[in-house]
């Protein structure tokens, strides 16, 4: 029983799911805490935090996080429960795999169409002012601490954005590259 | 079998070293994509990124899946999907089965504390490159500096304005095609 609900929930989330990992958050605390009771708030806490800390997509690392606690809550064991993990996992996923496939359908047919180059050309300058925007929206205390509380923070990580601007932009440095260099930095200068 | 195979240690690759979430993505994947395996041009990168920002789910997952589609078909798609997830979902089960005490995690805060503000730095930093690569001229200024505003300062949601853009050059499109059919009719 469960286990279909689980998919059934999953399923939605990923249907409705617009606006990135942190917009999806907010939609699964919503469906898992207080509409099925499967987490408490403070384990979904624990999923906030080990979603954002563990590498791939935030939506995934959610959703399997979350299949895995709510079976074993539900008092099945871990191997069930790993069961549940892939499961939420793999509902949450589907509705956008579904949705490309038409979505990819009506465009190759239409691949060559002027109207449709016309629509990617107007799209590419808006891409840049997206990511552009996807930038600034980051550049707050909870990334680079505040200069008037947290000088040392904030002056570590002014350096930390420059060096990798620099060093990815500049000197081709993959970016996987700089991200273990910034980590080491973070955890010599931290800890 | 040799792109299926290269692409799912790709965005195995990919998965397993971006941290931050979807946008953090973008630099990674231009990285390993467009310039050293060639296998899309940034124009078709671009293309794709406004396709998987515009449909609902993973933003992450809908971009490998489309870059597989464009180079492999739909196995492709699923192959490099798949791919990408596989990593967080083997890294999550682990923790969820050998670990219980989270807030442990000192030195964990400490790399993150470094890692943050270079994922901004990897974010910011490609939007420079696509600045050029697009061409953005004197008169196109205007599209992305409005579009970064609105979404920045406003807080408006990028899907409205992707629907906005896809809408109003249809539109244009449609209505400037009718009127070379008219002058066609004339002559």
């Amino acid at each position: 029983m469960i286990f279909i609900q689980l998919f059934v929930t999953f399923f939605l989330i990923g249907l409705f799911g617009f606006g990135g990992g942190y917009a999806m958050l907010s939609l699964i605390q919503g469906e898992v805490v207080y509409q099925h009771h499967w987490l408490t708030s403070a384990e979904f806490a624990d999923v906030v935090a080990i979603s954002q800390m563990t590498p791939g997509p935030i939506g995934i690392n959610a959703a399997t996080f979350v299949g895995y606690r709510a079976v074993a809550n539900a008092g099945y064991s871990p191997f069930i429960s790993c069961l549940g993990s892939l499961l939420a996992s793999f509902a949450e996923v589907l509705p956008q795999l579904l949705l490309m496939a038409v979505v990819l359908k009506v465009l190759l047919k239409y691949w060559d169409h002027p109207v449709k180059n016309m629509i990617f050309g107007a799209l590419r300058p808006v891409i840049v002012g997206l990511i552009g925007a996807a930038a600034l929206l980051l550049m707050n205390e909870e990334n680079f601490g505040r200069p008037d509380v947290t000088p040392w923070q904030f002056g570590v990580s002014v350096f930390i954005f420059v060096a990798t601007f620099i060093g990815t932009s500049h000197f081709k440095i993959s970016p996987i590259r700089m991200v273990c260099y910034a980590a080491v930095a973070g955890w010599l200068l931290y800890i | 079998m040799g792109i299926c195979l290269e692409g799912f240690r790709t965005c195995f690759k990919i998965g397993l070293f971006t941290l931050g979430g979807g946008y953090a993505m973008i630099p990674v994947m231009q990285h390993e994509i467009v310039d050293r395996r060639h296998w899309l041009t940034e124009k078709d990168f671009l293309d794709i990124i406004s396709m998987a920002q515009a449909l609902p789910g993973i933003f992450a997952v809908n971009m490998s899946a489309y870059v597989g589609h464009r180079l492999k078909g739909w196995k492709g798609s699923l192959i490099f999907a798949s791919g990408t997830v596989l990593p967080s979902i083997i890294i999550i089960l682990l923790i969820a089965l050998c670990f219980h005490n989270y807030s442990q995690w000192h030195w964990l805060e400490a790399m993150f504390k470094g890692i943050r503000p270079a994922v901004v730095a990897l974010i910011a930093a490609p939007c420079v490159r696509m600045w050029k690569s697009v061409g953005i001229s004197m008169s196109t200024v205007w599209v992305p500096v409005t579009t970064a505003l609105l979404i920045w300062m406003v807080g408006v949601s990028p899907v409205w304005i992707i629907v906005a853009v896809v809408g109003g050059a249809f539109l244009y499109g449609k209505v400037s095609q009718m009127e070379d059919d008219g002058k066609e009719g004339h002559l």
